[in-house]
């Protein structure tokens, strides 16, 4: 199935820094259909570099992010309900971000859009679901920074959230995870062609970001998984090249990725969003995450792999202790998988057969038949 | 149908017994879940399990049962006081590395225990042992030591010593031959002993 993107407008936005946005777009794609009584909604929620293409295939051929997760008879079966997905706020796929035009000077926002926060993502995206009807959510669903959403979403609108199901995420970005992103953006704003961030008239800093989204690529990838798809395998050569060209396959590899990333992604995004995770903390001015988590209503299930050491297994099962400290209904599992972080990307043999029947369980004990 | 029918196992049919509709329950080591799924479906309980293996945690979620994969006794920890009415531990007593540990942490998030273990007592186990002189292998136990999942062999006695020691209530006891009810004779002639106790 070809899936066409979708727009809705709002008026504004008030921001958890403090300023607020005016006319604002959120670009999503829907698949499925709502029901009657709209109670069979699911909102999945991108990771850092998504976008609203979750599922199904685009003009240009390309299919979703989660197609194998999102489909008919697929974990979020789309027979049985309706899956939307929409562009995080400070994306570059159709909702405002950084490089949309600022209504105030008729240019892009550039360095003077204002730094954003996971909340104000999950704000946006209520103002889609109300503006779809939609009074309760079957379910939010995503992976890491999909994961701190679907968090957030069950601790903000607790009565909209039937079931939250946060995978290879953390309830709070850990020191190593915000070294990595450091990494990345000191990679975008040491690129000359950077300028300060105002570079929408001129060449876009992509060496920067190809570095960025080299280092991204090495975390969401575990030891083993890069030793079977690589090893020590030479690129076109068969010895040495005693330069600085591409030796190795895995160079190879990232280089390719980086540059690839460049023609869909806006080097300014990569700082808002990763800037977002990093100031995610759900304990934030809390005693603890157990008192963070209180208010959620949803059924949990919370899914982490064993390879992942970018989200490791560790910070899941401090989300399902604090759940548990307070009684919550919460299931979890640690799946097995070598292919590190991305696993619940590409690893999802396992990961849809549990998310099918959570979701027929939440569905069965929300709307009666 | 009747609740051995549906569960096969006779301790699960003594279980569901004990176990009023509506209650919270707590199965330690619940492994695919059966009983939980069935208490939840027949008895409307509020039902949560903890599990170490992945494969009967993914059974579980299958048949609809909030579970999570883990330790025992450390996810247990977690849990508040109280939480639940009945914490259960089905044929996993035997196989805890601190069954006292276990069985207080039971009793700390639950007002009732509910413990079902295989009675080494039995008289074929005893004869096994005198026979062959080796670690008895019976249908009840029927593994090679080297291989075996039991790490301690408790007797309807033992345990039952050991409920006197840490004061606990005896609320009930059932004890079980193939699918038969026994009364008479119990460290000798059960296979699967039950308990109900709570806290003094």
């Amino acid at each position: 199935m070809i899936v066409e993107p979708q727009f809705e407008k709002f008026d504004s936005l008030a921001l958890d820094g403090g300023e607020t946005l005016r006319d604002l777009t959120v670009a999503y794609e829907s698949y499925g259909k709502l029901d009657a009584d709209k109670r069979n909604a699911i909102l999945i929620l991108h990771a850092f570099s998504g976008d609203a293409h979750a599922a199904g295939i685009d003009h240009d051929g390309k299919p979703g992010w989660w197609a194998n997760m999102i489909g008919p008879g697929k974990a979020f079966d789309t027979e049985r309900y309706f899956v939307f997905c929409a562009n995080v706020l400070g994306g570059c796929r159709g909702t405002t971000g950084p490089a949309s035009t600022n209504p105030e000077t008729g240019k892009p926002y550039g360095s003077s859009f204002p730094v954003i926060t996971i909340g104000d993502m999950v704000r946006l995206q209520k103002m889609l679901v109300d503006r779809l009807g939609i009074r309760k959510l079957l379910a939010v669903t995503g992976g890491s920074m999909g994961g701190f959403q679907a968090l957030q979403w069950a601790v903000d609108y607790p009565g909209m959230v039937e079931a939250c199901i946060p995978v290879a995420t953390t309830a709070r970005h850990s020191a190593q995870q915000i070294a990595f992103n450091e990494v990345g953006r000191q990679a975008i704003v040491a690129d000359p062609n950077f300028h300060g961030g105002d570079f929408y008239d001129k060449e876009p800093p992509a060496r920067g970001l190809a570095v960025a989204r080299m280092v991204g690529h090495i975390t969401y990838m575990s030891d083993e998984s890069m030793r079977e798809k690589f090893g020590r395998r030479l690129r076109d050569k068969a010895n040495f090249g005693f330069d600085f060209d591409i030796d190795f396959e895995v160079e190879s590899y990232l280089r390719y990725r980086g540059s690839q990333f460049v023609g869909r992604f806006d080097a300014n995004s990569y700082l808002y969003i990763t800037k977002a995770m990093d100031y995610f903390d759900l304990t934030a001015g809390k005693t603890s995450l157990a008192a963070a988590l209180e208010p959620a209503q949803s059924k949990f299930l919370v899914i982490s792999f064993t390879s992942d050491w970018l989200y490791p297994s560790y910070q899941s099962q401090e989300i399902v202790n604090a759940l548990r400290s307070r009684n919550h209904d919460v299931t979890y599992v640690e799946l097995s998988s070598n292919y590190g972080h991305d696993a619940f990307l590409v690893d999802v043999g396992e990961q849809t057969e549990i998310v099918r029947s959570f979701l027929a369980r939440c569905y069965r004990e929300a709307v009666p038949a | 149908m009747k609740v051995r029918e549906v569960l096969g196992r006779g301790d699960y049919a003594l279980i569901s017994e004990l176990i009023p509709a509506g209650a919270k329950v707590l199965d330690l080591g619940c492994g695919d879940g059966a009983l939980l799924a069935w208490l939840k479906e027949n008895k409307q309980v509020e039902a949560r399990g903890i599990e170490r293996k992945r494969e009967l945690v993914q059974q579980a979620i299958g048949r609809g049962v909030t579970v999570y994969q883990g330790d025992l006794l450390e996810a247990a920890k977690d849990f508040p006081d109280h939480a639940f009415d009945y914490v259960i531990l089905s044929q996993t007593l035997q196989e805890t590395l601190e069954p006292l540990r276990a069985l207080r942490e039971m009793l700390r998030v639950g007002r009732h225990a509910i413990v079902a273990f295989p009675n080494f007592g039995h008289w074929r186990v005893r004869l096994a042992h005198l026979v062959t002189g080796r670690a008895p292998k019976t249908p009840l136990f029927p593994y090679d030591w080297f291989e075996s999942p039991n790490i301690h062999f408790l007797t309807i006695i033992d345990f039952e010593e050991l409920i006197a020691r840490e004061r606990w209530v005896l609320e009930k006891q059932m004890y079980l031959a193939g699918h038969q009810r026994l009364t008479a004779l119990p460290n000798l002639l059960a296979e699967v002993a039950v308990y109900l106790v709570r806290r003094p």
